[in-house]
């Protein structure tokens, strides 16, 4: 089947299989690896990408389910080489250890901030609920989603 | 080009930030799925869905002829393959033979059984259906204590008692400690079998390069080396036509610390079709096949006075081995044994292990390997031993601990403890937490019939494993410095960082001792064609043995920095600091960068010195580090629904000097998390037919971020005197420090119904059910 997406801001047309997986279609066919498949079954949001402003596992949908729609990925998040506020914070609050869950981590900070942009710590926690790190114990990474909402403030 | 900076600046105990998270914060660093090429092939591995069952045959015509697939093989295929690698030895040790394929017979539930290799992943899953097993379904064990039964089912026919070794060791007088006693107390306790759970699942490509007679291997490791040896063994291969290569690692914890079947079976199906494959473990066959930790009952009996003084211990470990031995597994209880005195004074011990074949995955090293085991047991026993004493639990440890003024100090076990001021960490938590005020607000609490507890548990731990005795394949490790001709500093460690930092910490290692930038210092591991034999990270070893070898290639360059800084100022009296070398009468100094232009021009030569500068180590520790700490807990219960909440996790960890305190704070972050997972939530069940019931991560409850309590770090400094940086270490610190603080809380909370032991995990339905049935 026949396929457009916007991908980070620039679009692709590509002939899938229906199967192809939207995570296989993004790391395989575009050659964006950044998304990683940590389980296959939704439950760990190491795939999460963003599907027309909302965070989606992309390990359980289908490319052709992704035709028409505008797609981020955490390559898309830097722009002119300089970090999007959330991979800053990641960095600098130590927000990784090994690096797998950090793509996805990432989309969903975002789409924590994005819906709300002064979050609590309640309110970080449960936006983290779908994204499994096995590394850090999430303290961290909650540091570093409070100070990319406090940056985002200045 | 780039200036090498030298500079007074110095890095190491400052929190600095990772130099490894600008490639995985942007999506751009390559873990082994990520690695493409062209030709490449897919495999995807036939498995056993018996636990025990004999194979009458396997169809693959029709696998063969589905489309895109190019191979199918089985274990007659692979019969010359090497058997997947023991590396422990125990006297008297049943070594099952372990097929890279099963051949005959399957021994549980995941067993590889096929390989099917197809041009692309989606037609290698599709055919993989199309493989026909006929088994004749055989009676299956997965219960330890089971398995030891008469009559039980053999795990392997040719040992019918399940019996893969007994192991016992003594120490000190334990029979007359236990005669002279004024109480016994005693208690069957479980560490339950759990799943390691790397966020990234195993992976290899193999790319055979017939005519240069040459196999790359890209697998997520946390020993390349060792996977080079061996697999080149199993493949009989020449061990240096073999390239292991280990990209971005996505989590270990134990699990990685491996050889595993499919890492040779992808180097035989390279060398087969010529052409690169890759394999990637589904989730599911991530928690089916690769190893599973702790599966252990412990039988413990501590003797004591009446004031609270330990007189001896007793304990009986019977060890879950699963079906096989994999590279370490009749290894991990071995370690629980050297460490059950814990962190006291006792020097009458008694252990007695019986391994025990099961019809399950194999168990290994997973974060901690047989340590926590043995902090849970000794630290509920002494809780035990309070509790029928009536004496408060902090004040029964600081009784009992060793003093500081005793180290070095000789346990019971054998071991010689390096340091320790083990009260510190204990009164700074108390401290921390408040312990007086909780007390009196726990009387109150129970007044008004709320379920509220306070536990503590004061761990220590065998670090930097190990000296080479005591390991089955070397216990040093190694470093090459290189400094480039233009004062550019490149780091070669034989460790494997997979999310620890080293690029970081020994890139501040380096900047202090050279005095250059931490952006003048890079920082390479896991490729054995670019690094010198290396052992690998693991067991808390990557910094105080990685890091002792790195630091003393620096000690050998600085000497030769000098020499070469004295020719060129035509001075003896000379003296190197802040990256520079400079004359002590003249002043006049030459930078790092004029020295390392000069070495390699070399025009001109100090005498009996070799152009360059490149200095190797490979430091063998005289000792393990001992590090400790003390970790409480104040919990709250829910008495209509049995939930636990943690109110305060305190978490005081000694690891001696600190390189890189963020980092410390991270590593004791995600240890205890891991700990908070066996206390509360995550355990393997299989059932009586061998089946794995916890198959995928909606039955196998891992920690989430809205199940973790605020963890509030502090640290006491006690370096080792085992290594020059004084680091003993700290990647497995929380997880043996956390599960008894959480049990010896839950268990507090719930002593006025008379509740003295709860296994693990502590869930819901346990907790409701002792207050349901108490009231």
């Amino acid at each position: 089947m026949k396929i457009r997406v916007t991908i980070n801001g620039k679009s692709y047309s590509h002939d899938v299989e229906p199967r192809l997986l939207l995570i296989h279609y993004l790391r395989e066919v575009v050659g964006l690896t950044g998304s990683h498949v940590g389980c296959e079954t939704s439950l760990c949001g190491a795939c999460t990408v963003e599907l027309n402003g909302k965070a989606v596992k992309s390990c359980t949908m289908f490319a052709v389910q992704a035709d028409g729609a505008s797609v981020v990925t955490v390559e898309g998040l830097a722009t002119d080489g300089k970090l999007h506020p959330v991979q800053e914070a990641f960095w600098n609050e130590h927000g990784l250890q090994c690096g797998f869950c950090t793509p996805g981590m990432i989309m969903a900070s975002k789409q924590i901030l994005d819906r709300t942009p002064k979050p609590t710590e309640e309110e970080i926690r449960h936006g983290l609920e779908g994204n499994v790190c096995r590394c850090t114990g999430y303290q961290h990474i909650v540091n570093a989603v409070k100070a990319a909402a406090a940056g985002a403030g200045k | 080009m780039a200036t090498t900076m030298t500079q007074t600046e110095t890095f190491v105990g400052k929190r600095v930030r990772r130099r490894e998270d600008p490639r995985l914060i942007t999506g751009t660093a390559t873990y082994v799925e990520d690695i493409q090429m062209p030709g490449m092939h897919y495999a995807v591995i036939v498995r056993s869905p018996h636990a025990a069952a004999r194979i009458r045959s396997i169809k693959t015509k029709q696998a063969e002829a589905a489309p895109g697939v190019v191979a199918v093989y089985t274990g007659k295929d692979t019969e010359r393959v090497g058997p997947v690698p023991c590396g422990a030895s125990l006297p008297g040790l049943r070594v099952p033979h372990h097929h890279v394929l099963a051949t005959d017979r399957v021994y549980f539930v995941g067993h590889p059984v096929a390989v099917v290799v197809a041009t692309d992943r989606y037609l290698a899953r599709d055919a993989a259906d199309l493989v026909e097993v006929d088994y004749d379904v055989l009676p299956a064990v997965a219960d330890p204590e089971k398995a030891l039964a008469k009559g039980a089912p053999a795990v392997h026919p040719e040992w019918p008692d399940n019996t893969a070794f007994t192991f016992h060791q003594e120490g000190g007088d334990v029979d007359k400690a236990f005669a002279e006693a004024d109480l016994v107390v005693k208690q069957r306790m479980t560490s339950q079998r759990l799943i390691p759970m790397a966020l990234e699942t195993r992976g290899v490509v193999a790319e055979w390069r017939g005519a240069d007679r040459q196999l790359n291997l890209y697998t997520s490791t946390q020993i390349p080396h060792l996977v080079r040896t061996l697999v080149a063994q199993m493949l009989s291969l020449e061990e240096n036509r073999m390239r292991v290569v280990t990209p971005e690692v996505g989590g270990g914890f134990g699990s990685k610390l491996n050889v595993y079947a499919e890492e040779a079976l992808m180097g035989f199906v390279a060398m087969k079709i010529n052409k690169p494959v890759k394999w990637i473990e589904s989730r599911r066959e991530n928690f089916l096949c690769t190893i599973h930790g702790r599966g252990h009952v412990d039988y413990y009996e501590v003797a004591a006075k009446r004031d609270g003084t330990i007189l001896g211990i007793k304990l009986k470990i019977i060890q879950d081995l699963g079906a096989y031995h994999q590279l370490l597994t009749p290894a991990i209880p071995t370690l629980s044994v050297l460490m059950m005195p814990g962190l006291y004074k006792t020097k009458n011990v008694r252990a007695d292990i019986v391994g025990v074949f099961t019809n399950c995955m194999p168990t290994d090293a997973y974060r901690g390997a047989g340590r926590p085991e043995a902090t849970h047991g000794i630290e509920r026993m002494v809780d035990l031993l309070a509790d029928e004493l009536k004496m408060d639990p902090a004040e029964i440890r600081l009784k009992n601990f060793v003093g500081k003024d005793e180290f070095p100090y000789a346990t019971a076990t054998g071991l010689m403890y390096d340091s320790g001021d083990y009260a510190a960490p204990l009164k700074k938590a108390l401290e921390i937490v408040g312990y007086q005020k909780l007390r009196q607000e726990q009387i109150e609490a129970r007044k008004q019939g709320k379920w509220m507890g306070i536990g503590i548990s004061t761990y220590g731990e065998i670090c930097a494993i190990g000296p080479s005795p005591a390991t089955p394949a070397g216990g040093w490790e190694s470093a090459t410095v290189k400094i480039e001709p233009s004062g550019k500093v490149t780091v070669m460690t034989g460790a494997c960082p997979h999310g620890q930092g080293e690029e970081t910490t020994f890139a501040q290692i380096t900047a202090d001792e050279l005095g250059v930038g931490l952006d003048d210092v890079l920082v390479i591991r896991g490729d054995t064609a670019i690094v010198q034999y290396g052992i690998g990270t693991f067991g808390s070893r990557a910094t105080a043995i990685g890091g002792t070898a790195l630091y003393f290639a620096l000690q050998d360059l600085k000497a030769k920095i000098k020499k070469f800084g004295a020719m060129l100022l035509e001075s003896e009296d000379v003296t190197f600091s802040a990256g520079q070398v400079t004359c002590n009468r003249t002043g006049k100094s030459k930078s790092l960068q004029e020295i390392a232009g000069a070495s390699y021009r070399a025009l001109k030569l100090p005498p009996e010195t070799e152009p360059g500068l490149l200095a190797t180590r490979f430091w063998e520790p005289p000792n393990f580090t001992f590090p400790f700490g003390a970790h409480i807990v104040v919990s709250d219960i829910d008495g209509e629904t049995g939930q636990i909440k943690i109110r305060r996790y305190v978490a005081v960890d000694d690891c001696g000097n600190m390189i890189n305190p963020l980092l410390v704070d991270g590593q004791v972050h995600g240890g205890v998390a891991q700990g908070l997972g066996q206390a509360l939530w995550e355990q393997v069940v299989y059932d009586d037919n061998g089946q794995l019931v916890t198959g995928e991560l909606m039955d196998y409850a891992v920690p989430r971020a809205h199940m973790m309590p605020w963890i509030e770090n502090d640290h006491t400094t006690t370096p080792s005197p085992v290594n020059p940086l004084g680091v003993k270490g700290v990647g497995e610190a929380g997880t043996i420090g956390c599960s008894p603080a959480v049990v010896n809380s839950v268990v507090d909370a719930l002593s006025p119904l008379g509740v003295r032991h709860i296994d693990m995990p502590l869930t819901p339905e346990k907790i409701w059910k002792l207050i349901a049935g108490g009231n």
